[in-house]
């Protein structure tokens, strides 16, 4: 096994027991969509036949701001800790750690969705009239979309005051386009009125195109400093 | 260098003048839209001018990235300031054609909405420039560059598809060009890229006075700094 | 037609503004060295 992916196993294993014990993410990102999804429910009202058309964008926001509390937190350890500067100092390859804050990120988010969307279903009376699997691509390409991106930022905005606000600023419009697609095929796959595969597809190039620059750039904005 | 920036000024204006002329009395009125139309005239050249400042600001951003040379830098956001100038230009003065055209401010279409994204993109580069400390800077706001450039093709193209399963009216719509439109278009944007890049210029300028006075400046702290005692 | 005329002024003044922007930088800028090259 090659030093990269023993990093990359070993510094995920470490997020993902140190978040089991403590679940300060995931309760945090849960009360948050939580709340984000009864207030949306006090603007649209849910019951109608017109909420099959808005929910892919409900859903998606809430996820979306419920993401943003997760990513806000990523580096917070290691900036306790003074991690990052020992790690710049070991020869280990920075995608490495990139690779395992973004899967650790990408794992709290799906927890999240798993255990929202049954609520989602309850809130909303949703139904898919199209083919609900179809949710499941949607669903992990639009998460890490919003993941990759977003830990990325989070490295970034380490550098800025006002971190917490930095770090929506600069992701929000970078994932415009994927955000598009996530709501769109949501609302294909709910409506059963278009086909969600153009989005999909979509969603698929935007994932490649930036986790390859992630990839590249990761260490440059790492070493920043 | 130096000679060619006066040069440029007093060449520009005439020709701002000239073409603002052009667009408000020689351009024949349109058919359909009557007076009101003569806004394109900035609003499209004010549009082609930000991309390619924004492309210049791409450009800038992979050479620093690159070289690491601080003049990139300077390139770089100069580009992205000028750009974002004139794709404020584009905004506003869209919805004002637009109201009276299509009765609408606003319409989600490929073109406006895809030049808000481009401008909130670049906003937000700026912004980023200006909270954060270090001199790592520039290497930061590079990267943000980059990725805002690999965004806008799939900006573009998530709405067009978006745009052709819900069409809506077009701003700057289609419809064949007179020819006389055409040179009256072209003239505008010629003069708007002169007084684009006078003031990219100036920018640049500013940018490299500013870099050069914090580098005395902290070289003066360091000499004062008391070292031993 | 006033939106027009809106249209252009709102084109001015948004260059206008950002000229004045270069200009208040410039001379911030050119205190700061005068306070540079005037210290002992």
């Amino acid at each position: 096994m090659s030093s990269s992916t023993s990093i990359t196993r070993a510094t995920l294993a470490k997020d993902i027991r140190l978040e089991w014990r403590s679940k300060d993410a995931i309760n945090s990102m849960l009360f948050f969509a939580l709340l984000v999804v009864v207030i949306f429910s006090f603007s649209f009202d849910p019951i109608a036949e017109e909420s099959r058309h808005i929910a892919g964008g409900l859903i998606w926001v809430a996820f979306l701001f419920a993401a943003v509390v997760a990513l806000n937190q990523t580096w917070a350890r290691e900036l306790r800790n003074s991690v990052l500067d020992a790690y710049r100092v070991s020869p280990a390859p920075a995608n490495a750690l990139f690779l395992a804050k973004a899967l650790g990120n990408f794992i709290f988010v799906c927890v999240l969705e798993t255990l929202m969307a049954p609520l989602f279903t309850v809130f909303y009376n949703l139904r898919p009239l199209g083919p609900a699997w179809q949710l499941v691509p949607v669903a992990i390409l639009g998460t890490w979309a919003l993941v990759v991106n977003g830990t990325f930022f989070a490295a970034i905005s380490i550098h800025t005051r006002s971190r917490e606000v930095m770090l929506p600023l600069l992701l929000f419009p970078i994932t415009i386009p994927a955000l598009l697609a996530m709501v769109q095929a949501t609302n294909a796959i709910l409506t059963g009125q278009d086909s969600a595969r153009f989005w999909i597809v979509l969603l698929l190039t935007y994932d490649v195109v930036f986790t390859i620059a992630c990839l590249l750039l990761f260490e440059t904005v790492m070493y920043a400093e | 260098m130096k000679k060619a920036f006066p040069i440029l000024a007093v060449l520009t204006l005439p020709l701002l003048g000239y073409a603002f002329y052009e667009a408000m009395f020689v351009a024949p009125a349109d058919q359909m839209q009557g007076e009101v139309y003569r806004i394109i005239y900035y609003h499209v050249p004010s549009a082609w001018t930000a991309f390619i400042f924004f492309f210049i600001n791409f450009v800038a951003s992979i050479v620093y990235l690159i070289r690491r040379n601080p003049k990139a830098d300077a390139v770089a956001v100069a580009g992205a300031e000028v750009g974002v100038v004139f794709c404020t230009v584009v905004l506003v003065t869209g919805p004002l054609w637009a109201r009276p055209v299509w009765g609408i401010w606003w319409t989600w279409d490929i073109r406006l909405t895809s030049t808000l994204v481009l401008w909130l993109i670049y906003v937000s580069y700026l912004i980023l420039r200006r909270f954060t400390h270090g001199d790592q800077m520039p290497v930061l706001a590079s990267a943000l560059a980059v990725f805002g450039a690999l965004d806008m093709p799939l900006v573009y193209f998530s709405i067009w598809f978006f745009r052709t399963q819900h069409p809506q009216p077009v701003i700057g719509g289609g419809g064949s060009i007179d020819p006389r439109m055409l040179h009256v278009w072209l003239l505008n944007w010629a003069a708007f890229f002169c007084y684009g890049m006078l003031i990219f210029w100036a920018s640049y300028r500013l940018e490299n006075l500013k870099r050069e006075l914090e580098e005395t400046q902290s070289l003066e702290s360091m000499l004062e700094t008391p070292r031993f005692r | 037609m006033k939106y027009l005329y809106a249209a252009y002024a709102a084109t001015w003044i948004i260059h206008i503004s950002y000229l004045s922007i270069l200009a208040a930088r410039y001379r911030r800028l050119k205190r700061e060295m005068r306070a540079l090259e005037t210290k002992p």
